[in-house]
């Protein structure tokens, strides 16, 4: 019987192991992919610092190894069955049952999938990329080019995308969408210092520690126009350029513009087995599929079914910073949990 | 031939192909905090002009943007220069100074008015 088993070995569920090792409790991770470190292995570089994502990933996969904490990759886990005394087990892709005391939700989030906003032409047009699409352009390529091969005179980045949309049945906001198109659209300004960039939002939500300054920096320093209006439909042109249509609402007038590559910031949504792993095991979730916590200021890593714990993403989306102090007061909230049975 | 009287109205249409920039590099040049300006209004709030007449400075940024210099032209001159917007902009925004700087680029840009 494992104390605990974690789901998930993102940076949720790796910060919640190495913590929960430190007080001295034992755990087993579970990832379905075949390395850990969730989203982060495929990003280039954090905002607020800039520091690399691959670095911070390494950095846990150090410490992993230093506490010999076990982690099951290619493991997919596909339900939970809560026994009569109070354990758990965990079924997997695999053919083992897994037995636990507890359990930490740490499944993180997905990604909007862009091809449901038609109008945007994702997939159908070739420079037109998601967020996620240029995160990893940066990280692997070393000359920046719109996918056709195009050079880059003009790009636009679309906020919103997947979120606070009725039509998509998203109605909350993501948060790291907008902070990410500053980062980003910074980022190209950098590497080509010809090219116009201009961010197109509803609202911009710049609510994290440095974001504000991120903001500011895009405008004064670097350039980068904000217009307040959502592009209601994009079009490929002859020329292979892509012209969008919004309304500039400051001027009150629509906009017209061409530019050569699209960058659709797409939002998190809740992975699938939430609510699977919700219904498996009767722990409540929301609208959305996140998890919702027992309180949401007070125990905001523990679920509503006694013994499953939740970590980052899982509850809703949250930044790198955000998601390592939630995996960590996860970690207290399992060991206040456990101390009165390992005690008895 | 009957004429039916049907005619057409110029584009509203904003075409970012056409704009002229030539106003707007000058005054990020000279007074690069103005590229941080969030529109929140506080300026027009606060400006003697704008509460009078149909000034607004704040709608100046966006105009100047988009290089509607006819309508600058017409409104400019009635700014007052004493300085209260200034003294509200959460950016910090010389806003004074950008006033000043529009002026002078009208009149020493090569911009079609
Ligand atoms: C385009 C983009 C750029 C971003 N850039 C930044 C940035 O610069 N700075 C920043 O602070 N944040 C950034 N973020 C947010 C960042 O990605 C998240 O904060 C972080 O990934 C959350 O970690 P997590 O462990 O909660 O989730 P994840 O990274 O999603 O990890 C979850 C893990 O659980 C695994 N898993 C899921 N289901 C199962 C299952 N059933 N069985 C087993 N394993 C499972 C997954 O394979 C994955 O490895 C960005 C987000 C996006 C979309
Ligand atoms: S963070 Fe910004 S881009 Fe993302 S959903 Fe919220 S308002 Fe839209
Ligand atoms: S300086 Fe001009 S724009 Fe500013 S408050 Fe005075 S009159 Fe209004
Ligand atoms: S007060 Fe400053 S930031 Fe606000 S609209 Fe006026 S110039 Fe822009």
């Amino acid at each position: 019987m494992i104390d605990v088993i974690i789901i998930g070995g993102g940076i949720a569920g790796l910060e919640t192991a190495c913590t929960l090792h430190t007080q001295g409790i034992e755990s087993l991770i579970l990832e379905k992919e075949k390395e850990i470190g969730g989203k982060l292995t495929q990003w280039d570089s954090l905002f607020p610092s800039n520091r690399n994502a691959k670095e911070l990933v390494e950095t846990y996969k150090d410490e992993i190894q230093k506490h010999t904490i076990t982690v099951y990759v290619n493991t997919k886990v596909i339900a939970i069955k809560k026994q009569n005394d109070g354990t758990f087990e965990i079924f997997t892709s695999r053919e083992i049952v897994f037995k636990a005391k507890t359990i930490v939700i740490a499944s993180g989030y997905s990604i909007f999938n862009a091809e449901r906003k038609e109008e945007y032409g994702y997939a159908i047009y070739p420079n037109v990329i998601t967020s996620a699409d240029l995160e990893h352009m940066f990280a692997t390529k070393k000359e920046l080019k719109a996918p056709s091969g195009r050079t880059l005179e003009r790009v636009a980045f679309i906020h919103c995308v997947g979120s606070r949309d009725e039509k998509v049945g998203n109605h909350y906001c993501s948060r790291l969408c907008c902070v990410t198109g500053v980062k980003q659209a910074i980022k190209i300004r950098q590497m080509l210092p010809e090219t116009h960039v201009f961010n197109f939002y509803m609202d911009l939500r710049m609510y994290g520690l440095g974001f504000e300054e991120m903001y500011r920096e895009a405008q004064e320093k670097h350039g980068v126009q904000f217009i307040r209006g959502r592009v209601s439909e994009i079009a490929q042109t002859n020329e292979g350029r892509l012209q969008l249509k919004a309304e500039d609402t400051l001027a009150a007038r629509p906009v017209r513009m061409q530019v050569d590559m699209v960058v659709l910031l797409v939002g998190m949504e809740a992975p699938e087995c939430n609510s699977i792993l919700g219904k498996s095991c009767n722990i409540q979730y929301n609208a959305a599929q996140f998890i919702v916590p027992q309180d949401i200021h007070y125990s905001s890593g523990i679920t509503s079914a006694e013994g499953v714990f939740v970590s980052g993403t899982s509850i809703a989306p949250l930044s790198v910073f955000d998601t390592i102090n939630h995996a960590r007061s996860t970690a207290l909230a399992v060991s206040n949990f456990l101390m009165p049975i390992q005690n008895e | 031939m009957n004429k039916f009287g049907f005619s057409t109205h110029a584009s509203r249409v904003i075409d970012y192909e056409t704009i002229d920039t030539k106003l707007i590099s000058y005054i990020v040049e000279n007074e690069p905090s103005f590229a941080s300006c969030i529109s929140c209004g506080s300026c027009t709030a606060t400006c003697s002009a704008a509460n009078l007449t149909y000034f607004n400075i704040r709608r100046l940024n966006v105009q100047i943007r988009l290089g509607e210099f006819e309508e600058i032209q017409q409104e400019i001159d009635k700014c007052m220069l004493c300085g209260k917007c200034m003294l509200v902009c959460p950016r910090g925004i010389n806003t004074r100074n950008v006033i000043m700087l529009i002026k002078r680029g009208l009149t020493t840009l090569e911009i079609k008015k």
